[in-house]
């Protein structure tokens, strides 16, 4: 901890509508630690007083932070998503209880309880929202983009979800139906997309590079065959 | 609670912006936050549901003016002091000044390193499911100021059972300190135009994971 990169300390009294212009002031370089901002302080002395008071290993905690920006994230969930486009067994599998599904030879990593997966289809397409907090499978998926957890895509994902899809990018045909998941307990969504056109031949692994985050959550889509090299 | 964090169907808060290539953590501390809440959570003293009613009572002006970890590292900061666990004092000196409170677990690197896995929040069933998929069912006209997961804009709606996901930690209960209280919980499902009316855009559907208090016979 004691030579972190200098956080900026401006520009982050966000929420309504801010948009993480991040890269616009990581750069400023000053030397040492005597400019901490007051959030950064803060942190500090609460990771000292309760690593003095014995409740948590700053160890711990340092793997924790690896952890999540290095081996957890969205390439655990496309192998999933590669894996029912390839094996149709495995996926009726997968949507009658993922959890169990995924766990079942070890070769897909392990989940806990809870996790439910639904299938895009061209008659209707599934998003995933937390309306109340910011609950996201992270298992599958990692720790959750800052605008899954805004108030922008939580007010408005419920009501107006095409508006949102929108906000991506994406346009689905009048008559498919918007299903959106409300994750108000402890289950956990993942969406299966539509396999791309034009992979027929491909392998689960080739296949997985073309499963987006966002295409999980419901807000995106895959990748198309030729948007990546082979 | 009535808060500002059951957010659903609330007008005026703008595009959603995704990032290109965001990283993890935008800054340090970020990180550090997060992990102190998934390590503190093993002290033994709050769950899931007790986190989530602290950061809930953040003051709205707080709630929707700090960012996300901003949230999160009051809340935690909040719940340390509820609990006893550090002091007014400790947080305005940054040390350690008192005797630590005994804890039920202290995580460590290696357990980190095992893997990190969600708790199963599967209990024994007290009683029979009274729903099954299929079902009609009212959301009930309930308005706690205590933390529920029952969001406003689906109270008093009518939906239908799709599935039942099993007997679960019921919240609601949890953070009255009254126990786990295990309920059956249910997807169910909405029509758009039940939830928001006859404006509402064609083909929507919604659904919420219920707990069976939530829920009577439509």
């Amino acid at each position: 901890m004691a030579n972190e990169p200098h956080d900026h300390d401006h520009g982050h009294g966000h929420e309504p509508g801010h948009s993480h212009g991040h890269g616009h002031s990581h750069d400023h370089d000053h030397s040492g630690n005597s400019e901490l901002t007051e959030q950064q302080t803060r942190v500090r002395a609460l990771e000292t007083i309760l690593t003095e008071k014995g409740y948590i290993d700053p160890a711990a905690i340092d793997r924790i932070v690896q952890t999540f920006e290095t081996k957890v994230g969205p390439h655990i969930g496309a192998r999933i998503v590669a894996r029912a486009w390839t094996d149709p067994a495995f996926k009726k599998r997968l949507l009658e209880d993922a959890t169990k599904a995924i766990n079942e030879d070890g070769t897909l990593g392990r989940v806990s309880d809870h996790l439910i997966a639904v299938e895009n289809t061209p008659k209707q397409r599934h998003m995933i929202v937390c309306t109340l907090c910011s609950c996201y499978p992270w298992e599958v998926l990692g720790l959750p983009p800052v605008w899954y957890k805004s108030t922008a895509y939580r007010s408005r994902s419920v009501i107006d979800p095409r508006g949102v899809l929108k906000d991506f990018g994406v346009s689905p045909p009048a008559d498919t139906e918007i299903r959106v998941w409300d994750s108000t307990a402890e289950t956990r969504f993942i969406v299966i997309p539509v396999r791309p056109a034009g992979t027929e031949s491909w392998d689960e692994e080739e296949l997985a590079e073309l499963v987006t985050r966002d295409s999980m959550i419901g807000t995106g889509e895959p990748l198309k065959a030729n948007e990546v090299t082979r | 609670m009535n808060g500002v964090h059951d957010m659903g169907g609330m007008h005026g808060f703008g595009p959603v912006k995704p990032e290109k290539d965001e990283p993890v953590f935008h800054e340090a501390w970020e990180g550090r936050v997060y992990a102190m809440q998934r390590a503190t959570g093993l002290l033994g003293y709050w769950n899931i549901d007790m986190g989530r009613a602290a950061v809930e009572k953040l003051p709205p002006h707080i709630y929707l003016g700090v960012t996300y970890y901003e949230k999160w590292h009051r809340g935690l900061e909040a719940r340390l002091l509820s609990f006893g666990l550090v002091s007014q004092d400790e947080l305005e000196t940054g040390h350690a000044l008192h005797p630590a409170k005994p804890v039920k677990h202290k995580l460590t690197a290696a357990e980190v390193d095992a893997g990190l896995q969600r708790g199963s929040y599967y209990r024994k069933e007290q009683a029979p499911a009274r729903f099954k998929p299929g079902d009609k069912v009212r959301t009930k006209n309930i308005n706690p100021i205590s933390h529920t997961r029952l969001p406003r804009y689906a109270r008093d709606r009518v939906g239908t059972i799709e599935a039942i996901r099993g007997c679960h930690v019921y919240p609601d209960s949890v953070v009255l300190g009254k126990g786990e209280d295990p309920q059956w919980l249910y997807t169910v499902v909405f029509d758009g135009k039940e939830l928001w009316g006859p404006d509402a855009a064609a083909g929507l559907k919604v659904s919420i994971e219920a707990f069976e208090p939530y829920l009577e016979p439509a």
